[in-house]
């Protein structure tokens, strides 16, 4: 482990360090773009998520930054004290993921950040006003009423440069007046929700993608704020609602930790079981889905037609076939139903031959092979630059399995593969997705026989208060890195809750990885990579 | 299902009675019963889904529950090939516009149904800053459908009660609302302002 103190202390003496479960440093400003260097420089090749905050005197941004080579956490906070025209510098050279990042945290804040290549608003309408997510933002309806007329398309962006000290704006053309710029979605069957992609187009050839998000943004990070902490639990369902139990597992074990609450052995197995379940489910839609997307409808009943036989055995044991809210802070709900082992194992029976019957119809097709091999190709850098974590990272190479790499609940005793694969394409994202079932089939069968009496729930107090602190906790979802940033005040509520999902990420990497392409891989591509439109705008 | 299975049938029964009490023809009526039969068993859907209760919609055309079976299977992409909307999710502000949009663009005699708790009220989200509180401010809605998500039985029901109103409406000049264009744009004068409408 190298030292942080060390590193940061030699390019800005000024820094402050607090006690935190992860090293933390407080960065002036005017230094942090030479601390993010020589951190970037110290292995700290991979910037995990970005948390804009109010902290009420101060406006700011948390950056946590991970090392890929050991996998250990560093957080930062740069902060600025201007509330009218706040201004930070911005890392998105360094780091390309920060792009999308830092405009979330310009349009939720306002916080202007300078070197920024495109200072958009990102999920709110570009007439909105105020910024949501500061702590003196008037909710009032009568100053952002529904509007029913459509926002001007956002052809010119702003970027803020330094000259001879001071920051000018200048203007810059997202698209150029010739251009020829097809609109696909918000409302369009490929997309996977309503994502809205502006395609500039050269002939059949993608030129340049402007991603326009929040279609479905529905302010949940700030719905937190207002609700307890086991009332919040619900919203990170509906999230990403397909990996429900995922989000809201990562959401408890970051309140637990908070709390010192030691979680009973019996809980464990069952929320690690239920996550596989959900992977599972997760993954065979994503079959079905994908396999449509390129024309191949049988395989959509295929993949549905196991998907219900995992939504059986939720069904039985949390009562709801999607939004479960099964997790509890300090286990779960209720117990196992009786029926659950037995449903368990017939799964884990007949999902190998069920695979082989998946492999036969698409994976081994020409026409299927054809339109997924060497398109939308992601390098193992790209994708730690950009975050992209998950299968999608995986097929690129890069190790990044949380329960591998920072196990958590039981995932350290089991047996099971990281599956990577090196052909970073389009192909090997959807294999992976396979292989993937495999292993999770193989953890259930570990766990099957071995689930421990006892308590399914631990004692907690009736009114849950956490300490003050902020907290960071990652879980490996369907779709990667999910993570929880909670900051706490000491009260009922939490101060500042951010989730960072898998998704948000994906989005920065389709302008990249899209161009040079045809317009129709645009479909395999967007499809392969398994975003789930809420879970990116939240 | 037989009728005495539904509920609201009151609410059907005074459409019925509404509707009788216009009178009509015996030649029209029986040809309007016949388009009806034909009509509530071809009801297409749009492809419409935000969030999570477009997953249950996916489920509902899968093997297990198939919705073919009562006609609703040919769900098109394109709101001028379909009769109704299944508005399965939250509607946002920045969606409100769009969805509008679409639900002109539907073919007259047009259905919205609101299905889950998002698309009723905001359900869940009915606090935040940025959530449409229920899809009848913007759209005149037909029947709803509460759950979050609703199960797929549900999704059902509601469609099979759309059915029902269909069956009892007058395909001859009931249906198709009077309203034209015009109206439509001094009711919503920013709209009539903008680029597109203006050409």
């Amino acid at each position: 482990m190298v030292n942080i103190q060390e590193i940061i202390g030699k390019v800005c003496p000024e820094a402050v360090f607090e006690e935190n479960e992860v090293a933390f440093a407080i960065v002036p400003d005017a230094k942090w773009h030479e601390v993010a260097v020589a951190l970037k420089n110290a292995g700290y090749d991979c910037l995990t998520a970005v948390v804009g905050e109010d902290w009420g005197e101060e406006l700011g941004c948390t950056y946590y930054l991970k090392s890929t080579a050991d996998n250990s956490l560093v957080s930062v906070k740069v902060a600025t004290t201007d509330r009218e025209n706040p201004m930070l510098h911005s890392v998105s050279d360094l780091w390309k993921t920060a792009i999308f990042e830092e405009r979330e945290v310009f349009d939720f804040y306002g916080i202007k950040f300078i070197n920024h290549p495109d200072m958009r608003r990102l999920f709110l309408r570009n007439d909105w006003v105020g910024f949501p997510f500061r702590k003196d933002y008037d909710e009032n309806p009568e100053i952002n009423p529904v509007r029913l007329y459509h926002e001007k398309p956002d052809d010119v962006t702003s970027t803020y440069v330094e000259e001879d000290g001071k920051v000018v704006e200048k203007k810059v053309n997202v698209f150029n007046p010739g251009d020829f710029v097809v609109n696909i979605g918000p409302q369009h069957p490929a997309t996977h929700g309503v994502m809205r992609f502006r395609t500039h187009l050269d002939g059949e050839e993608i030129k340049k993608i402007d991603v326009v998000c929040g279609y479905i943004h529905r302010g949940v990070e700030k719905l937190c704020e207002k609700d307890t902490y086991p009332q919040t639990i619900h919203f990170t369902d509906r999230l990403d609602y397909l990996a429900a139990l995922m989000n809201e597992h990562c959401l408890c074990l970051c309140i637990e930790k908070a709390m010192g609450i030691e979680v009973p052995a019996r809980a464990k197995v069952i929320r690690v079981m239920m996550d596989e379940l959900m992977r599972i489910n997760s993954h065979l839609l994503y079959f079905g889905t994908f396999c449509m997307d390129l024309g191949a409808t049988t395989a959509l009943f295929y993949g549905l037609r196991e998907r219900e036989k995992v939504l059986d055995i939720f069904e039985e044991t949390c009562g709801a076939r999607m939004t479960f809210n099964y997790n509890v802070i300090g286990g779960v709900r209720f117990d196992l139903h009786e029926n659950f082992v037995k449903r368990v194992k017939e799964l884990i029976e007949i999902m190998p031959s069920r695979l082989k019957e998946y492999h036969t119809l698409v994976s081994g097709n020409v026409i299927a092979k054809n339109r997924m091999k060497n398109i939308g190709i992601i390098t193992r850098e790209e994708a730690i630059n950009y975050n992209i974590t998950g299968p999608s990272g995986r097929a690129s190479n890069w190790a990044n399995d949380i329960r591998k790499t920072n196990p958590y609940e039981v995932y350290a005793d089991l047996d099971f593969e990281q599956v990577t694969m090196e052909g970073c394409d389009t192909y090997d994202r959807y294999i992976l997705r396979l292989k993937e079932i495999e292993q999770s089939i193989k953890i259930l069968a570990q766990l099957v026989d071995n689930i421990p009496e006892g308590d399914y729930c631990a004692k907690v107090p009736k009114v849950i208060k956490l300490p003050k602190g902020h907290w960071f906790q990652e879980v490996e979802s369907s779709r990667g890195a999910f993570g929880v940033y909670i900051d706490s005040d000491g009260g009922k509520t939490p101060y500042r809750m951010k989730f960072n999902s898998p998704g948000f990420h994906l989005v920065g990497i389709i302008d990249k990885i899209t161009r040079g392409e045809k317009i129709a891989d645009l479909i395999a591509i967007g499809g392969s990579l398994d975003y789930v439109v809420p879970d990116i705008d939240r | 299902m037989k009728k005495e299975d539904f509920k609201d049938n009151e609410y059907i029964d005074s459409l019925v009675e509404e509707l009788k009490q216009s009178g009509t023809n015996v030649v029209v009526g029986k040809l309007d019963e016949l388009i009806n039969w034909g009509r509530s068993n071809s009801l297409w859907p749009l492809t419409f889904a935000t969030s999570c209760c477009g997953i249950e919609f996916i489920s509902l055309g899968a093997a297990r529950y198939d919705m073919a079976r009562f006609g609703f299977e040919v769900a098109r992409a394109s709101p001028r090939q379909a009769d109704f909307m299944m508005v399965a999710g939250t509607i946002v502000h920045r969606m409100a516009p769009v969805f509008r949009r679409l639900y002109e663009q539907l073919a007259e005699p047009k259905y919205v149904i609101a299905t889950g708790g998002c698309a009723i009220s905001g359900g869940p989200f009915r606090n935040s800053y940025h959530v449409v509180k229920g899809i009848d401010k913007i759209v005149p809605v037909d029947v709803y459908i509460p759950g979050c998500p609703p199960r797929p039985e549900a999704m059902f029901y509601g469609i099979m009660q759309l059915q029902r109103k269909v069956k009892v409406e007058k395909f001859f000049g009931g249906v198709n609302r009077k309203k034209t264009r015009e109206d439509f744009f001094r009711e919503n004068p920013l709209i009539a302002e903008e680029e597109h409408v203006k050409e």
